[in-house]
């Protein structure tokens, strides 16, 4: 008995060894950081020596009204538009490739297929820098080519308009990742049983009475899954808005997202002073946390399975 | 193939072809304008952007071969990007070996604290990380993105190579363990070679965020012989801006590796950006 347990032991201390190097880097790479990260937010001091604690200060100058609390609610505002824009126009252009493509009758799908996807690897500061050349309101080929066919009055400067910049950015973003969402609900589409599609076949139900009774109510937890990776994706964006309009997020600050705003003051130092307050940035960072936190779970709790029909 | 793999067109799905088409010149004609005008002089591309250039000019990527340091940046992102993937494979192959082995309770939350880092983005740890970065000597420096990318490619990378070897036949294994294979041997000789398929959807999913990351190397490195290639990238652009024809031979040279490998690979590769996300 006694050696039959030791041998036991024996064995998981193999497999534990086998883990601990993956655990050692990510525990100290990024579990412990990202819990640090929480902590310096109760903290101010200059540069990286942040030892004096001031409990909940960063936050107050956040949410409390001033200069800084403007800032990163518009930066809050505008995170929150630019998500709802990617839910909107990729997620159901996504749907709606995917329903097409999943069509026995079409022809050409994988061409399709691979077409919508190319955006989707590329850098997404590559993307931002070249729609930015496209959307130029003197040179660029969008409005040279509106102009061309006489609707010359639509050649706006698309990303210096303060009502149209964060739309525009918003729309180059999901141009680029559309194609994450199409693949997704293709293969959810693709995993349904034909056993569904045949009944409705025999019931004589229209195309839109299976997509409406079928196919959506089905594909409700892949729904769930994309809009999670949607929003775990947007409040963490930086890089389109960088590329396009710069770490300021002009004009006037309305492309200015928590990225953006995070860069600015835990990182680059903000305009005029130029040196950066870690522990306001440590906040900014863990409000995002928060709200990803939050946001997942209440998303997973909105999607789950409520029909009990997914394996 | 059967002949049913080729179906008829039919009246019906009209619209979904126009929209499917339409998408397609959306995609194909931004990525066009960028190719082709990277071959013309910055008068002609003014002049007509989207048509072939009238006579082809190649000093975009004269300038770029020469000086402005884009071949540093290149072999600079290569260097970290390899490296990292190879970090990634090693540890998270090793890691979902014991996962999938060890049947105690605790190997399950091992499991779940590693999917954590799946939905929650590393970049909220980017203050600390710099801090840390700092006390190991390695700011300002490439390897100083090292760790970090590991420690990045790690969720997926335990998340996808765990669940693929739970799903090896355990009948294989059991032979090999009467053969008198050790543990190191099982893997080295049999799960390695049977979970490729798992390793490449790995090394591409990692392989497209580290060659395409920006955040890390512009909040880490500061020195020109550093910079990675997307780093570099917004160099070169803010320094050519008014110089389409070598603005748009940098976009090219930064993207067209990828996008060649992704034609030749597309299947992988969607697998690869898709994997992880279908599941809950």
């Amino acid at each position: 008995m006694a050696s039959k347990k030791s041998l036991e032991i024996d064995r998981t201390l193999v497999w534990l060894w086998w883990i601990l190097p993956a655990l050692a880097v990510y525990v100290v790479f990024m579990a412990w950081p990202l819990f640090n990260s929480l902590r310096l937010s109760f903290y101010t001091g200059s540069g990286f020596k942040l030892d004096n604690f001031i409990g909940f200060d960063n936050y107050k100058r956040l949410f409390g009204g001033g200069e800084d609390s403007t800032r990163f609610l518009g930066a809050f505002r505008n995170t929150f538009v630019f998500f709802a824009v990617h839910m909107v126009v990729q997620n159901s252009l996504g749907l709606a490739f995917a329903l097409l493509l999943s069509r026995k009758s079409m022809r050409g799908t994988s061409f399709f297929r691979t077409v919508i996807f190319v955006p989707a690897t590329l850098a997404i500061v590559v993307t931002g820098f070249l729609w930015k050349l496209l959307l130029n309101p003197q040179w660029g080929p969008v409005n040279l080519l509106l102009t061309k066919i006489g609707l010359g009055d639509w050649a706006l400067p698309w990303l210096g308009e303060t009502n149209l910049a964060l739309i525009v950015v918003s729309l180059v973003s999901s141009w680029q990742w559309v194609g994450i969402p199409t693949m997704i609900f293709l293969a959810a589409l693709q995993g349904i049983s034909e056993d569904y599609f045949e009944a409705a076949a025999m019931d004589g139900a229209t195309p839109w009475q299976v997509l409406w009774n079928i196919k959506l109510p089905l594909m409700r937890p892949i729904m769930g899954v994309v809009a999670i990776l949607t929003f775990t994706g947007n409040f963490n964006a930086f890089d389109v808005v960088f590329a396009m309009e710069g770490p300021n997020g002009p004009p006037a600050y309305t492309t200015d997202i928590l990225g953006t705003y995070f860069y600015r003051t835990g990182i680059a130092g903000q305009h005029p002073v130029g040196i950066p307050d870690m522990g306001l940035g440590a906040a900014v960072s863990t409000i995002t946390f928060v709200v990803l936190l939050v946001g997942v779970l209440s998303m997973q709790y909105l999607s789950r399975d409520t029909q009990g029909v997914r394996k | 193939m059967t002949p049913q793999t080729r179906p008829r067109f039919r009246a019906a799905d009209l619209p979904g072809y126009l929209l499917l088409g339409f998408w397609t010149l959306m995609v194909l004609i931004p990525l066009w304008v960028m190719v082709i005008n990277s071959l013309k002089p910055s008068l002609d591309i003014f002049r007509d952007p989207f048509g072939l250039p009238p006579r082809l000019s190649t000093e975009g990527y004269a300038a770029l071969a020469v000086g402005g340091g884009f071949v540093t940046y290149f072999l600079n992102s290569l260097i970290i990007t390899t490296t990292s993937i190879l970090g990634v494979l090693a540890l998270a192959s090793a890691a979902a070996y014991g996962l999938a082995n060890w049947t105690s309770r605790a190997s399950k939350y091992l499991l779940l604290v590693f999917l954590a880092g799946m939905m929650i983005p590393i970049r909220i740890a980017s203050i600390n990380l710099l801090g840390l970065v700092k006390d190991l000597g390695l700011m300002d420096k490439l390897g100083g993105l090292f760790p970090i990318y590991v420690a990045m490619g790690l969720p997926m990378g335990v998340f996808v190579l765990t669940e693929f070897i739970k799903s090896v036949p355990k009948e294989i294994l059991n032979a090999a363990r009467i053969d008198g294979a050790g543990s190191v041997r099982i893997f080295v000789r049999i799960i390695v070679p049977l979970i490729r398929p798992a390793l490449a959807t790995v090394a591409i999913f990692n392989l497209v965020n580290l060659w395409n990351d920006l955040w890390f190397p512009l909040i880490i490195i500061r020195s020109d012989d550093q910079r990675t290639l997307m780093l570099g990238v917004t160099r070169l652009f803010g320094q050519y801006q008014t110089d389409w024809n070598k603005v748009l031979a940098v976009l090219t040279s930064a993207s067209v590796p990828i996008i060649l490998l992704y034609l030749l690979l597309s299947k992988q590769f969607i697998q690869g950006l898709t994997a992880g996300a279908v599941k809950e």
